[in-house]
């Protein structure tokens, strides 16, 4: 049996140990904010953090974050309000917003490691998400509106 | 796009069938709406009427005009608004119903929007694709919430006793302004509904003065708070008790079968449940499943490792030589010779026999995928001789009659749900994934979701078709193109429908090809034969990707071979403001348009070039190793000029500080959805510009991911895109918007690139040609 912290609540699985962390998230206890996008940690869709770092769940097995907190984002914001949150609806960020949860994950702990990134900082923190419906230039601004309140 | 695919559906005002079988329960258990009101009565299906016509009667069930089908007002004042038509991003789910709440003067913070199912019967065609939801029914929503408003205010005047002139719906209220009273929304809701549906002709619309909403970009998309805090409901996030996860191994040539199977070791893999057959059809397979091995299992994650687990023996059939590099060189040989003549305007042969100078361009331009971040994904729930089907599809209606076919069982017995779409650029569109999900879950008695894995999304995608364009222009003594040969030679989507397919369909010869703008004197468009060997399907702006590319780079070409500006080049060609008369062509394509409301009209493509010139800083000067590219292509009925700015770096690597595009839409409802639209067109016109490409060897895919097909992120994205839209009259007919801002993107991209270093890219993608 293994024991999970995940937004805070525990979570036991009993299932094989090297099931992505995706997969147990999204079909097994319903958290289906974490998207799937490649399995390869190529697209960053998958993002969550764990402890305080972006962290791709569709390559993480569940037995690798054992005695570590893992934070979707469901669990982001108790009212969904945080900071980065408030900025991708500010900026109208999404189009089909399918990797946006990857994307604000992604910020989020951009910020958590560096609270005032430079826009060429958040251009190449934010490269492992990919947008098909290219709203990079929003989310840049989303992110750098989030960082500094402009 | 409806052309091929369903022939036998009825067209026009024929589509008014079958109301008699619409009751108000289920109008009211469709909207999930308890009590009160309710503008829901027996159904009427009316056909629209406007000012302008536009091709929504053609569609498939055509259109319906009417307030009890697509508005319902509960007794606490909440309106719920139906979106028939599917979200992917471009903003529709949000812009219709704004449509609906303008006109009805409803309070936008009281509207709540509902999701339509797949049911054209009533609500009217849902084919969410060819750009053409806002075009279609901006006028029919307008009339519906028009409707709306004159029955909410025939049932006021009743209540106050007063004359109906003498009242008003202002905000979510209608007021007698003499009197000072006023009665709600939710107050009337019960007696309006009583109220005869007026005749669309007896209606006032609204002077566009007095818009709320509409034109003014303020209105963020319904989802976007769901969107940010993870509980938007895309198709992969459907969920059903007892529902199993299944994924699927296909034949890895298109046309390919299954031999055998070997499932010992799957079956050892931790929550592998059961491993099973799924039926393939013939090729060409139409939207019909390839067929394959299911594993299915307790989650994804499990059926995945099964999967991988699976020992499988195919046969490739008839496609398993196909090879990209060898099909090129066939493209090329095709392009050289003469092909079907598509378009033919004075002589040509003559033309270029005698002119002073001929400048060839050939353009290959090769196969793209979707690759939409969410991959195609399914549930499906069958029983019983029921379907109930949740999935990202563009076509709710066409998977309704697709599965009941599949299934064989009635089409009332089968509901699509429509869930959102994270993306469909065409891919969903197709609905071979839900159909897979219907087949497994009658055979397993149990809910099933069918997810596709990014590996599966390359290799059995409805790829975007592989061309070679090849123009001759012939000039004149004084530089004046005198002569245009354009010779356009790809793999048809009809051949994803009908064996043997070898030339274009009157649709894609309308994308670029036979609506060529250009002011010459001898123009012949042909159109070689090319056989398919990969399902073929529709791509955000299809055809008119390397259609643009070619006569926007041709333009780029002559420029420098007379030594004039790209934008001086550009507007000579297209020459005096008129509307372009096609008459050596037999029933041109035009969108689904008639041409009388969407002439290719040659003033307003002057204009989109000049705005863009100057609002884009053309002839700017720019640092070493930079340079401007500008390119026109009016496609979907819009206009639209993009010019990027590019840099080259020393060792060949490129990036793009900035990009101007300025579109001609027509009359539009959402600006800033506008915005974000040509936005995200100028990154995917980046990526299959820089990276995309799909090639076959041995008649397999070779991509597998994002690694080997990259799409732009965003440390390569460019620094800032303007948009600036054409402001039209008001009675000027809506025209497309998700689409045509991809074409012109790669060809001023090329001519950027040419402009910065002198290189002329002719083949996409750039990939390394540029790599010193």
């Amino acid at each position: 049996m293994i024991k999970l912290k995940i937004n805070g609540q525990e979570r036991n699985w009993d299932g094989d140990p090297d099931l992505p962390l995706l997969w147990f998230l999204r079909d097994e206890i319903g958290l289906t904010g974490t998207k799937y996008g490649c399995g390869q940690a190529l697209c960053g869709s998958c993002t969550v953090i764990v402890d305080k770092e972006a962290v791709r769940s569709c390559i993480t097995s569940v037995s690798d974050v054992v005695n570590r907190e893992v934070t979707t984002i469901e669990g982001l914001h108790p009212t969904g309000d945080h900071a980065v949150q408030k900025a991708w609806r500010q900026v109208n960020v999404p189009q089909c917003g399918y990797c946006q949860a990857g994307q604000i994950m992604q910020a989020a702990a951009l910020l958590l490691d560096n609270s005032k990134p430079t826009h060429d900082q958040i251009r190449e923190a934010m490269s492992g998400n990919i947008c098909r419906c290219g709203c990079y230039q929003r989310i840049e601004n989303a992110v750098h509106l989030a960082s500094t309140g402009v | 796009m409806n052309i091929i695919t369903r022939p036998h559906k009825l067209r026009g005002i024929e589509g008014r069938i079958g109301i008699e079988k619409i009751s108000r329960r289920s109008v009211l258990t469709g909207l999930g709406i308890a009590g009160g009101l309710v503008l829901a009565a027996p159904v009427t299906s009316r056909q629209a009427f406007a000012a302008y016509e536009t091709g929504a009667g053609k569609m498939p069930h055509g259109t319906v005009v009417d307030p009890r089908v697509f508005v319902a007002i509960a007794s606490d004042g909440t309106v719920t608004i139906v979106a028939h038509r599917s979200e992917m991003g471009t903003g529709v789910r949000t812009s219709l119903p704004l449509v609906v709440a303008e006109e009805m003067e409803a309070d936008w913070s009281r509207v709540k929007v509902a999701q339509a199912h797949g049911d054209e019967v009533k609500f009217g065609n849902q084919d969410t694709d060819g750009s053409r939801s806002t075009r279609h029914y901006l006028m029919p929503m307008r009339e519906i919430g028009a409707s709306a408003r004159v029955m909410l205010e025939a049932a006021a005047a009743k209540r106050l006793g007063v004359p109906v002139t003498e009242v008003k719906a202002v905000n979510h209220e209608v007021v007698h302004s003499a009197s000072g009273r006023r009665l709600g929304f939710g107050e009337l809701a019960a007696d309006a509904a009583k109220e005869p549906v007026p005749s669309i002709g007896s209606l006032k619309l609204k002077d566009p003065k007095d818009f709320r909403y509409l034109g003014k970009g303020q209105v963020s998309i319904v989802d976007l708070r769901d969107i940010t805090v993870g509980t938007a409901q895309y198709g992969s996030d459907t969920r059903l008790p007892g529902m199993k996860y299944a994924v699927i191994a296909r034949p890895p040539v298109t046309g390919g079968k299954l031999v055998s199977f070997d499932a010992t070791d799957a079956m050892k893999v931790s929550g592998v449940e059961k491993v099973m057959e799924v039926q393939g059809w013939p090729w060409p397979s139409k939207f019909q499943p390839l067929g394959g091995v299911a594993v299915i299992a307790r989650n994804t994650g499990a059926a995945i490792k099964g999967r991988d687990a699976l020992k499988i023996v195919w046969d490739d059939g008839a496609n398993g030589k196909y090879d990209s590099v060898a099909y090129r060189s066939e493209l090329e040989q095709a392009a050289r010779k003469p092909g079907l003549v598509v378009r033919k305007e004075g002589d040509v042969d003559g033309a270029l026999k005698g002119a002073d100078k001929v400048i060839v361009g050939e353009y290959y331009l090769p196969h793209l995928a979707h690759v939409s971040m969410e991959t195609p994904v399914a549930v499906a729930n069958v029983r019983d001789g029921k379907a109930e089907i949740w999935a990202p599809v563009q076509s709710p209606g066409g998977t309704r009659e697709d599965a009941a076919k599949t299934l064989g069982i009635p089409e009332d017995n089968v509901t699509v749900n429509v869930t959102l779409l994270g993306g469909g650029f065409g891919r969903k569109s197709k609905c071979d994934f839900a159909l897979e999900a219907a087949l497994i879950s009658k055979a397993i008695g149990a809910p099933v979701k069918v997810q596709w894995t990014r590996e599966d999304d390359l290799r059995h995608d409805f790829l975007h078709t592989v061309s070679v364009e090849r123009i001759e222009a012939g000039l004149d003594k004084s530089g004046k193109v005198i002569a245009w040969r354009h010779r356009s030679v790809a793999p048809t989507i009809a051949s994803t429908f009908a064996a043997n397919a070898v030339h274009a369909a009157p649709f894609e010869l309308g994308m670029g090809l036979i609506d060529m703008p250009f002011e010459i004197a001898n123009i012949q468009c042909e159109n070689p034969e090319a056989a398919a060997h990969a399902r073929i399907g529709w791509f955000r702006s299809v055809s008119n990707i390397p259609r643009a590319f070619a006569v926007q780079s041709m333009v780029g070409e002559l420029a420098h071979a007379t030594n004039r500006d790209q934008k001086d080049m550009l507007l000579e060609l297209i020459g005096s403001p008129r509307l372009v008369k096609l008459d050596s062509v037999k029933d041109p394509w035009n969108y689904g348009e008639p041409f009388d409301s969407y002439p290719i009209d040659t003033g307003r493509l002057r204009r989109v070039v000049e705005l863009v010139a100057d609002k884009g800083g053309w002839g700017r000067s720019v640092p070493k190793g930079h340079g401007l590219g500008i390119a026109v292509h009016r496609s979907f009925v819009s206009y639209i000029a993009t010019i990027v700015e590019v840099a080259v770096d020393d060792k060949g690597k490129l990036s793009i500080p900035r990009v101007d595009t300025a579109i001609d839409c027509g009359t539009f409802v959402n600006p800033e959805r506008i915005q974000s639209q040509i936005e995200g067109a100028a990154i995917m016109g980046l990526s299959l510009a820089k990276y995309g490409e799909i090639t076959f060897k041995d008649g397999k895919v070779q991509q597998g991911n994002f690694d080997n097909f990259p799409v732009v992120r965003m440390d390569e994205a460019p620094l800032i895109t303007n948009v600036h839209i054409v402001p039209v009259a008001a009675d000027t007919p809506p025209s497309g918007v998700g689409e045509p801002g991809v074409p012109p993107f790669a060809p001023a991209l090329v001519n950027a690139i040419f402009a910065a270093t002198g290189k002329r890219i002719r083949a996409l993608p750039i990939g390394k040609q540029l790599e010193t």
